[in-house]
């Protein structure tokens, strides 16, 4: 469990850091937060010659609320994006979701970023990026481009960014609507964990309380997150959630693992799916009613999702 | 006054130097040794074409790499016993087809893991390296893997090994056969238990250093077994044994895995550091501990009972198949523990348990902490449940109706227990034990909590297991005690210790017997440079066995100092007491440097007569100072200097300690979710010596146990690979996963020992795998019968439940009489 021998190098600039990828070839990895990448050193599982450490491009270290949503910078440790106040009003989803990414030393170090371009389809953030419309920026010699998240994830563990690009930031959607709810829900072996199935959902309504979209993204639950648009299902289904869930459910393809069967899998699909969209349709409930235009009025618009489980 | 030591709570001596990172483990030492990595077999059976280390060569840091064929050349130049197969540690009569590994695979590899080549580098990494371009080529051969491959025997793992059976194994008591055919009522379980493993979080490793000029061989080594890792070096490597010091420096835990020996790297690593002149060390990682250490647990069983109309046991049988992995060092401690201690608490009317010891091509499999118990306990609880069930009886009556009371101890069970010795239990009191978890669990009010429940959609279960353990095996094991002139006390045990506390209880033992404060005794264990004789600690056997030693070590020493001190002061020794280090007349009001009393540290240094007064202590007690007869020679003829002891303790046979455990389990009716919602303990393991380190024993014992029923196993494929070999996919539960432990205590003494005490160190793990399958089937309605148990596997169950494959327990589908039947279990009643 050591690595084979391999060159360090540590960019001070972006810049810096885009002309060593470009120099050194495919070769050279980046390392971020090292949770996922040093241990596959350790076990031999990548064999990288160059290693480029990214972690003094103080540049990329923000979490940024911006008029579409929260930008995080790619050395935006998993904690800085948990606590930061102004992205968990803006989107309380990505706290909630992050309480789920392994322990508070892990997120101490792992990188939000990291985690999206490693594209493990277990890792709860390319759910939630994918959930929310997001995106990725990626930077090269050859210039800049930005991946919408639904072309990002490729296959387990690859994603569009290529051997030359550095991931400078990812951008999460605040869910647009007169009111909106989300909520992430998971099931995992022990706490902090991968999850087995895990389940972030959106749902909302419009301003006399009727559903108008219910939007619902998974981990573990095939080679890359799984997204469906479950508006019309809710809407038949007349409340029934739990009919909703089956209907997720049925368009999604588990695999088995050491840890669960397929079949399992899929039971905790519509179980999820179906507790996470009733809490987030409480929780948009509740935000509109609390909203101005309402009759009771309150300033929030987007659930809070502070009671989530995990 | 020095207040009593033995029975009180007072905090591990050795936590603040653990707990701040001042613990010396086996790889913080030796910084500049050589540094070794091995290659080990990627397949679970092939037989070694070649062996091409050409591309490793001309690696920088390679300092040498070693296959069999070295070893063999080496036996033949000197008069080492490498190139032999590794000692059968434990022969049995019954072990008719034993067979050990070499310490360097010869020809042929049994299992994942195996280690092929050794390489010696300047570093770790370098040695990785080195391994990486060594050429291995195999002729893979087919592999067994799992009990049914290995009971069907379609492939052998040792072509000469027939049926894969290393050992057949049989102990009866009365006819059972016969005692169940005439019973009344009879059911049959099947029942199965997955692996585990010991899992400490400080793996193997062995630290060598070899005195060319003093010709002494010096090993550090993360064992269990100091002294016999020391004899079998000196045998293996035909260094005098006198020449050979082995130190286990602290261990960063151990739980059976260590007790094994010599693991091929204890012999290996100072083999090379002898060759090449150099310090060399191994340190183990989490990968090879996975696939070259030992695991456990593994068995399928069958219980065939028959019983009266009361749930009285009439005659068990009591088959068990066992997955011993692919070499059998250990021989068969663990199915014998599995086929006795089943009896637990209970009288089993006639009896018959019978073994088969099974080869696989996986790693070998030795005790791990509870060594075989938790299996029999599993075996007897689950049938204690079906019995209750069938019967229409509450759980607790039945094993109440079943017990050995308190009034017929000592109870011999008519059988042969792991030692070679009688399975007769010395003292307990399971009547007042189960009394007691009832009370700590609220058992009898359950139903209506579980009735509440239901009613709000939630579903809970309580179960219970009871289980007795045969603890502080013999042969025996001694202890040194002396008082340093200082008035400081050493005190020095043979077997070793693995933060167990050891140095905390043993200290407050010969702080009661000496009369001396705790805090000036200092103990050290495992290190032969102190203690030669020893047998190594496992089998919750280091209070009983280093305890009672070292009680009668310090006896000796108390006596010795009250005759010396009787001299000097001129007072029968039956009129001295000593307290808080000094002896002192009875009676007499403490007056420093009266007549009537005298320094513990004065009376050593009286014990060795000295000419010279070198400090102030010294010079009250040289001879003008005492006086004494001048017709005397100064040392008596059957005396000798020094104020110290040697003693040991052992014992005719084990002594049991028994527990009891309780748990309350919420299973969640949509995902499976296990969640413990309360977990207790009464445990007796006779007098305690210190209620706070037992309490520790306990919560990590169930810790383990929690790990074992609900989330660790060992995941090999068909073809031999262990999938899940790190810590990512071997589910170690963490503190969120381990519940609360509420215990309370019965002291039963042992009638065995002097301190009348009994083990603690097993036995939290003993019981958890039945206390949860009993728990989640009454949360469930439907017998579980193999453990551990996942969300995903009960989910599986339930819709196998749920088409009508698994029968419902008859107290829950109402009818107590009939059709109704245990899981997989055929009974006829008549
Ligand atoms: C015990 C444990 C449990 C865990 N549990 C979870 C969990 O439950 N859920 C979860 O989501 N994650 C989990 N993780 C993974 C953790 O979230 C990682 O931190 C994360 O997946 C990777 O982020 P990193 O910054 O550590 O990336 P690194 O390990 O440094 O890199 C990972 C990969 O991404 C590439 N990379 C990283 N940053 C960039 C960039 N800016 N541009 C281009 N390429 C880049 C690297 O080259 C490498 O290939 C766990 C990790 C551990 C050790």
């Amino acid at each position: 469990m050591k690595p084979p021998p391999f060159s360090y190098h540590r960019p001070a600039t972006v810049t810096e850091a885009v002309t060593m990828l470009d120099e050194l070839g495919p070769d050279a990895k980046i390392l971020a937060g090292g949770q996922s990448l040093v241990p596959m050193l350790n076990m031999r599982l990548a064999t990288p010659a160059h290693l480029i450490d990214i972690n003094r491009l103080d540049e990329l270290a923000y979490v940024r609320v911006e008029p579409e949503g929260v930008r995080v910078g790619a050395l935006a440790r998993h904690a800085d994006v948990e606590h930061d106040a102004a992205a968990g009003r803006a989107i309380p989803l990505l706290a909630e979701a992050l309480r789920s990414v392994a322990h508070p030393t892990i997120r101490n170090r792992g990188t939000t970023v990291g985690s999206i371009v490693h594209a493990d389809p277990s890792g709860e953030m390319t759910a939630v990026l994918c959930l929310l419309d997001g995106e990725v920026t990626l930077v090269s010699r050859r210039g800049e481009r930005t991946v919408p998240a639904q072309d990002f994830f490729v296959a387990p563990l690859t994603s569009a960014a290529e051997a030359d690009e550095l991931a400078t930031s990812a951008l999460f959607r605040r869910p647009t609507g007169a009111a909106t709810g989300t909520a992430w829900m998971e099931v995992a072996r022990r706490h902090g964990d991968y999850a087995l199935c895990g389940v972030g959902a959106v749902v909302t309504l419009n301003e006399a309380g009727a559903l108008t979209t219910v939007r619902t993204a998974y981990i573990s639950m095939g080679p890359i997150p799984q997204t469906l648009d479950l508006t019309l299902e809710a809407i038949g289904s007349n409340g029934d959630w739990r009919a909703v869930g089956e209907a997720a459910a049925a368009q999604l393809e588990p695999e088995e693992d050491i840890h669960a069967t397929a079949r399992y899998r899929r039971q905790l699909a519509v179980v999820l799916t179906a507790r996470a969209c009733r809490l987030a349709a409480e929780r948009a409930e509740r935000a509109r009613r609390a909203a101005p235009s309402h009759p009771t009025g309150g300033a929030g618009r987007t659930g809070s999702g502070v009671e989530g489980e995990r | 006054m020095t207040t009593r030591m033995i029975g009180e709570p007072i905090p591990r001596r050795e936590d603040p130097r653990l707990v701040t990172g001042q613990g010396r483990y086996l790889d913080d030492l030796g910084a500049g040794a050589l540094q070794v990595a091995f290659v080990r077999s990627p397949h679970a059976h092939a037989r070694i074409v070649d062996i091409d280390v050409t591309d490793a060569l001309d690696v920088d840091g390679l300092v040498a790499i070693y296959t069999y064929e070295d070893l063999a050349a080496a036996d033949e130049a000197g008069s080492s016993h490498l190139s032999e197969p590794l000692p059968l540690l434990i022969p049995h009569p019954d072990l008719t087809h034993p067979r050990t590994a070499y310490p360097l695979a010869r020809d042929e590899v049994n299992h994942v893991g195996e280690p092929v080549v050794m390489v010696v580098a300047t570093d770790r990494y370098v040695a990785e390296d080195v391994c990486d371009r060594i050429r291995v080529n195999y002729e893979v051969l087919p592999a067994v893997v799992g009990l049914d491959a290995a009971i069907e025997a379609t492939h052998l793992v040792h072509p000469d090994i027939p049926g894969n059976i290393g050992a057949h194994m049989v102990q009866e008591r009365g006819d059972a056969r016969a005692a169940i055919a005439a019973a009344p009522h009879r059911l049959e379980l099947d029942l199965e238990i997955e692996r585990s493993a010991s899992m400490p979080m400080e793996g193997r490793g062995v630290y060598a250093r070899w005195d060319a000029d003093d010709r002494t061989l010096r090993v550090y080594t993360s064992t269990q077994a100091a002294t016999s890792v020391r004899a079998a070096i000196a045998a293996k490597l035909a260094v005098p044994i006198d020449r050979v010091e082995v130190i286990a420096p602290d261990v960063g835990g151990g739980f059976g895995v260590k007790v094994v020996h010599p693991w091929p790297e204890e012999v290996l690593i100072p083999w090379a550091a002898m060759r090449l002149g150099r310090e060399v060390k191994w340190t183990e990682d989490r990968r090879e501990h996975f696939i070259s250490s030992a695991h456990e647990r593994g068995q399928k069983q069958k219980v065939r009972v028959g019983f009266d109309d009361d749930g009285r046991l009439l005659g068990m049988e009591f088959q068990v198949w066992h997955d011993h992995g692919a070499y059998t060092p250990y021989g068969l401690i663990v199915p014998i523990i599995t086929t006795t201690q089943v009896l637990g608490p209970y009288k089993p009317g006639a009896y018959r348990g019978e073994f088969w010891s099974l080869y696989t091509n996986t790693v070998i499999v030795t005790p791990y902490r509870g060594a075989g118990r938790p299996q029999g306990c599993f075996a007897m609880e689950r049938t204690m449940d079906a019995i209750a069930d069938y019967l229409g009886l509450d759980r607790t009556v039945v094993r109440e109706r079943n017990f050995i009371q308190p009034e017929e101890m000592p109870y011999d069970h008519g059988l042969v227990f792991q030692d070679g010795r009688g399975l007769v239990y010395d003292s307990g009191n399971y009547p007042a034990l189960l009394d007691k978890l009832k009370a700590l669990v609220g058992w009898d009010s359950f139903a209506e909590y579980a009735e509440q429940a239901r009613a709000e959609g939630r579903r809970v279960g309580i179960g219970l297991a009871c289980y007795v353990e045969g603890t502080g095996v013999g042969p025996y094991e001694g202890a040194h005690v002396r008082v340093e002139t200082t008035g400081e006390v050493v005190v020095a045990t043979g077997l070793t210790t693995q933060g167990q506390g050891h140095q905390t209880m043993l200290a407050q033992i010969v702080a009661d017997e000496l009369g001396v404060p705790v805090e000036r005794v200092t103990v050290t264990t495992g290190d032969t440079r102190r203690f030669k004789y020893a047998v190594g600690t496992f089998a919750s056997r280091t209070a009983v066995m280093s305890g009672n030693a070292a009680a009668l070590a310090a006896r000796k020493v108390r006596a010795k100092a009250l005759r010396i001190a009787s001299e000097a002061l001129e007072v029968d020794p039956s009129d001295l007491e000593i307290v808080d280090g000094v002896v002192r007349v009875r009676g007499v009001p403490s007056s420093p440097g009266a007549k009537t009393e005298i320094p513990l540290s004065t009376v050593a240094v009286l014990s060795n007569p000295l000419r010279y007064a070198f400090d102030a202590e010294a010079a009250r007690a040289t001879q003008f100072a005492v006086g004494g007869s001048s017709e005397e020679p100064p040392v008596a003829e059957d005396d000798e200097p020094g104020l110290e002891a040697v003693d040991y303790y052992s014992p005719p046979r084990s002594t049991f300690a028994a527990g009891m455990h309780a748990a309350i389990v919420e299973t969640d009716p949509e995902t499976a979710e296990i969640k413990v919602l309360r977990y207790c303990v009464v445990h007796d393991c006779g007098n305690l010596i210190n209620p706070r380190i037992v309490e520790g024993q306990i919560h990590g014992g169930v810790a383990q146990g929690v790990g074992g029923a609900l989330y660790e196993r060992m995941v090999y494929d068909s073809a031999g690979q262990l999938l899940n070999a790190s810590f990512m996919d071997f589910l170690m539960p963490y503190a969120s996963e381990v519940p609360t432990v509420e215990t309370d205590h019965l002291q039963t003494p042992s009638p065995l020992n002097p301190l009348g005490v009994k083990g603690a160190g097993e036995a939290g793990v003993i019981p958890a795998a039945a206390v949860f399958a009993s728990a989640i089937s009454d949360a469930e309605g439907f017998a579980i019968t193999r453990m551990p148990i996942s969300p995903s596997e009960l989910f599986e169950l339930r819709e196998r439940f749920a088409a009508g494959e698994i029968p419902p327990l008859r107290s829950r589908s109402g009818h107590i009489s009939g059709e109704g039947r245990f899981v997989r279990a055929k009974e006829d009643s008549r």
